[in-house]
């Protein structure tokens, strides 16, 4: 390393391009984990459209709006940190990445009080309550969790990507000429997005 | 490949796109509400990939990107749409 030329140290070693292809590749994997649950939500709807009209009706649409709010505006959050850092500004794109974070928190906040009501009404994957509900009914509360649950998690550690950026920013590991760290989380963050943006109409506005 | 020709995107159309998103959600909440019959799912779901689209192009910026990552999208849209279509045929003609 120390025997290279001025030049030579100059050039850095890296491929943006590529380390974009990996991450395009895994976002794939995680539409087809994702695309698998809505398969079987499609064909469960399709069997039981009665069933799953009545459970949804338990659903807060309130708070689902709310959520697709905070999360499509975390989205905008993660795509201006990028702007202000190619631009050069480090302290707005700390500042922008800190406000995605406080999003992502009150996402799982909302998500957490929206849970907690369903389960003290007893409703929760193999409760006696849901239990005796009919099966379409079943399906749907059972599908709301595991999909939700499962986003739920990737908001969790889409949190803990932002984390590390937000250090790494600060220590300029990432900095307006080396960001596409930076670049492959904003992409994930988006991935979450996206798929709340199916999963929101599917289970909160079914009237 | 070279760093210079990357297309960058402005605040201002980020925000725009942002407020685009907003107002698609505030429509597909209101026709939610309006009884639209067998019509209900398919306008959710349209304005859905409406939102979806706008992420995709701009906030994920595909579309000022090599083509190669359009490649990649395109192959795992038609593997899941491909994926969707072969189950339903099955299940309907069961």
């Amino acid at each position: 390393m120390s025997n290279n030329t001025g030049t030579a140290a100059h050039h850095v070693h890296r491929d943006d391009v590529g380390a974009k292809m990996g991450m395009w590749l895994f976002l794939f994997t995680e539409v087809l984990l994702f695309g698998g649950m809505f398969l079987i939500y499609a064909v469960y709807r399709y069997q039981y459209p009665d069933q799953f009209h009545i459970a949804a009706m338990e659903l807060n649409t309130t708070m689902g709006t709310l959520n697709t709010i905070i999360l499509l505006t975390s989205s905008l959050t993660v795509a201006l940190s990028i702007a202000a850092l190619q631009k050069g500004n480090k302290f707005l794109s700390l500042c922008f990445l800190s406000i995605t974070l406080l999003f992502a928190l009150m996402f799982m906040v909302i998500k957490y009080f929206e849970w907690t009501t369903k389960i003290s009404h007893g409703i929760y994957p193999g409760s006696p309550e849901l239990l005796t509900k009919p099966n379409g009914q079943i399906l749907f509360f059972g599908l709301y969790y595991i999909m939700t649950g499962l986003h739920g998690l990737h908001v969790l550690v889409g949190m803990v990507v932002i984390s590390f950026m937000i250090v790494f920013i600060a220590r300029d590991k990432v900095t307006s000429d080396n960001y596409v760290k930076l670049e492959n989380s904003g992409l994930y963050w988006h991935l979450v997005d996206l798929i709340w943006i199916f999963l929101f109409p599917l289970f909160y506005l079914i009237q | 490949m070279s760093e210079n020709n990357k297309h960058h995107i402005s605040y201002g159309t980020y925000i725009l796109v942002w407020a685009a998103l907003i107002a698609f959600t505030s429509i597909t909440v209101t026709i939610a509400g309006v009884s639209l019959g067998r019509y209900t799912l398919f306008i959710a779901l349209s304005i859905a990939a409406i939102k979806s689209a706008l992420v995709i192009n701009i906030f994920m910026h595909i579309k000022f990107d090599e083509p190669i990552f359009k490649v990649f999208l395109g192959i795992s849209g038609a593997t899941l749409f491909i994926i969707f279509l072969l189950t339903f045929f099955d299940y309907i003609y069961r």
